[in-house]
């Protein structure tokens, strides 16, 4: 064990370490140096994270920095905890840095020479925010994270609505940072703890008064902010429809989704050990309402994108509920099944966003009705497959990977009407992907819709390099796409991995159990790992499977068509739909009225857990 | 322990959310977000606070006399290294804002509806 534990602070001192020497030298390197040394770092960091991942398999790894360990069961130095979850989407963040490096090598003509320290200390921000077993540096991986997700959000461009996206993610996000120090605050002022084992005792010897519930109601606010859940979700559409497809890639792949985990490890350790059953069962309720109004509204307002990238925006907000519906059942299963669902369903948005980079760049415009089958050419095949291969992973395909995780979820004790309501948004935003599909490559439908945000198709594209005439040659198309292609790979092929359901929930077990946490954190002392049974999906669970395939094609064709079912349903599907879109005015103040709103109803439903 | 310090940290909070809401310019949407933030380093160093405390130097430090928390504070700095990193990148948006479109008003950068 004794050389896997020195990999622990690798996995940040790598990237961190390689972006301040590019930042200081690449001034004077050639250009291929500073690609080559950050694609190298990102991929240490996977090959690290994987190692680690295998490693934790039964016992999670304890790493003290500077080797101060807790005297006496009082910490005194910060931690990171190395568990089989954690460390997987540690590898997810590092995989996807990888691709987009490589991608955007022959991506942008001149990236400038701090593009590759930002995207390294961005995987830096990421891989310690899911390991840090320590409230407030929690919190500073976040910020890094976040400002150098900022930064990157408006890098190098000058459009007005790149600007305006930028600003709106880093206000809105800053609220949400604020909010969670403050409860931080709130937390320690009445813990006298930043570690989140030595909170959870603290909570458990003295049940939490209202400041500290009023502190996880404001630390809860920064998760979700950050996260993108309704009503904290504002900022993610506009952001994520400006950042170049490198960085969106990296934006709706992992670092909005990584959020909903970090919260689910935080609750468990920190907070559920003080919180009794009944406690819970509030907690559980509102997590959910929440959960279920942000896979739902998500995927309504993404049905009703004509930008291609807002559509992968809403769809990550969309998921991001179903992820969140998983976590808030607080049963194994839908943790471990909301962890391989983040996972999977991460590499495949990130394929989503580089292809869509090819079919900007190829054809001119972001736009899916501007571009109503401009792409029928022999050259397009394969971007097309790509596009119907992603498509249908994000409608949980059986047997494939997203299925499984969903099933994971489906099959958790408890709420029977929660899997038809998931079923429902996964099918709607991947019709969403298969329609827009069709309409490019095939010219089905019509060119004009009312329904969709409709721009004019001679205005330039935002957050791209400028094309030329000529397109793109075949060998850039071919590099352009390689990354995209073997992300959808691994995708569909990790559902195959052998027993990954079986060690995904006795992960997930382990994690929910937070006294042994606390003995291994505190005491150094290793419990027996929980004992699970194996795991299958169940025949409910393949019918829900099967029917959000099924329902996404049906629903891709209703969104082609919908306007032949006549005069009302097309009144009614107008005026709800302005009313939505009136919404999402793009105006930070109305955002944070929102979030103050949003707050303060989340801080009041929970005053019932005041004992 | 005097309430009076965390109301000062509650009145900042609400004072830079609602110029956060109401702000018509990219300057002063920035310095709202750092008078927001000003209210975590009034909590945390109020959270540390002992009546009759002493500075956390135990070099020289008078015998009797209880140290006040230095956890708090280290936390209030790393808090405002934060808080500098985020307020520069705001600041350097709002001058490319004004650089290329000539205005500071959101409202007038809004391109993006819907």
């Amino acid at each position: 064990m004794a050389e896997v534990t020195t990999l622990v602070p690798l996995l940040v001192v790598v990237p961190l370490a390689v972006a301040v020497l590019l930042t200081a030298t690449s001034h004077w390197l050639p250009a291929w140096v500073p690609d080559l040394a950050a694609i190298l770092a990102a991929a240490a960091v996977t090959a690290m994270s994987v190692v680690l991942v295998v490693a934790t398999r039964t016992h999670p790894i304890v790493y003290w920095f500077g080797g101060w360990r807790p005297v006496h069961g009082l910490p005194i130095g910060i931690t990171f905890i190395v568990e089989p979850l954690g460390a997987s989407l540690a590898a997810l963040a590092a995989l996807l840095t990888t691709a987009s490096l490589v991608f955007s090598w022959r991506y942008f003509e001149e990236v400038g020479h701090l593009y590759h320290a930002l995207v390294l200390a961005f995987l830096a921000g990421m891989v310690g925010f899911s390991l840090s077993g320590d409230l407030f540096n929690i919190f500073v991986w976040l910020e890094l994270m976040s400002v150098a997700a900022y930064a990157l959000c408006g890098y190098q461009v000058h459009q007005a609505a790149v600007i305006q996206g930028a600003v709106n993610f880093a206000i809105i996000n800053s609220l949400g940072t604020f909010t969670m120090l403050m409860g931080l605050a709130m937390v320690y002022a009445s813990t006298g703890q930043l570690n989140l084992s030595a909170i959870g005792h603290q909570l458990s010897a003295n049940p939490p008064g209202s400041a500290v519930v009023v502190g996880f109601s404001f630390i809860t606010v920064g998760f979700l902010t950050k996260a993108g859940a309704v009503p904290f979700h504002f900022w993610m559409s506009d952001a994520y429809a400006v950042a170049s497809a490198p960085v969106g890639a990296l934006f709706a792949g992992v670092m909005s989704d990584l959020a909903y985990h970090t919260f689910a490890r935080v609750y468990w350790d920190g907070f559920a050990p003080g919180f009794g059953v009944h406690a819970a069962a509030v907690i559980r309720g509102v997590l959910l309402a929440v959960a279920v109004l942000t896979a739902l509204l998500g995927a309504v307002m993404c049905a009703l994108q004509a930008d291609l990238k807002r559509q992968v925006a809403f769809l990550t907000i969309s998921h991001g509920g179903i992820f969140f519906a998983g976590i808030a059942l607080l049963t194994a299963r839908g943790l471990a099944g909301s962890t391989l669902y983040l996972i999977t369903d991460g590499l495949l948005k990130a394929a989503l966003f580089l292809s869509l980079a090819i079919v900007i760049k190829g054809l001119g415009s972001s736009d899916e009705l501007a571009l109503h089958g401009r792409g029928r050419q022999r050259s397009q095949v394969l971007p097309m497959a790509v596009f119907i291969t992603v498509g249908l992973g994000l409608a949980t395909l059986p047997p494939f990977g997203t299925f499984l995780s969903s099933a994971l979820i489906y099959d958790s004790p408890g709420y029977g009407w929660l899997p038809p309501i998931l079923v429902l948004a996964a099918a709607l935003t991947s019709a969403t992907v298969l329609r827009s599909t069709a309409r490019i490559y095939l010219g089905w439908g019509p060119a004009h819709d009312p329904l969709l945000t409709s721009r004019k198709p001679d205005e330039p594209e935002e957050g791209e390099p400028e094309e030329s005439e000529t397109g793109l040659g075949l060998r850039t198309r071919l590099w352009l796409l390689t990354p995209a292609l073997g992300l959808v790979l691994v995708a569909y092929g990790v559902a195959f991995t052998p027993s990954v359901a079986h060690e995904l929930v006795s992960a997930a077990a382990a994690l929910q159990h937070p006294q042994a946490t606390e003995q291994l954190v505190l005491h150094g002392q290793q419990s027996p790992p929980p004992v699970v049974g194996s795991y299958a999906p169940s025949a409910s669970a393949w019918a829900y499977g099967g029917s959000a395939a099924g329902g996404s094609l049906l629903l891709a064709a209703l969104g082609l068509w919908w306007r032949r079912l006549g005069r009302r349903v097309e009144g009614v599907a107008l005026v709800l739909a302005r009313g939505l879109k009136a919404v999402h005015d793009g105006s930070v103040g109305d955002y944070a009225v929102w979030f103050a709103a949003g707050t303060t109803v989340l801080a009041i439903a929970w005053t019932g857990l005041v004992r | 322990m005097s309430v009076f310090p965390y109301l000062v940290a509650g009145v900042l909070f609400i004072a830079g959310l609602y110029g956060v809401v109401s702000s018509r310019n990219y300057i002063h949407l920035a310095v709202c977000l750092t008078v927001m933030q000003s209210s975590t380093y009034v909590a945390l160093i109020t959270v540390g606070y002992l009546t009759n405390g002493q500075a956390p130097i135990t070099k020289g430090a008078k015998p009797g006399k209880p140290l006040v928390d230095p956890v708090v504070q280290s936390l209030t700095l790393t808090d405002v290294v934060v808080s500098v990193a985020v307020l520069a990148l705001v600041l350097s948006l709002a001058l490319r804002a004004y650089r290329t479109h000539g205005t500071l008003d959101p409202d007038e950068m809004r391109e993006m509806r819907g």
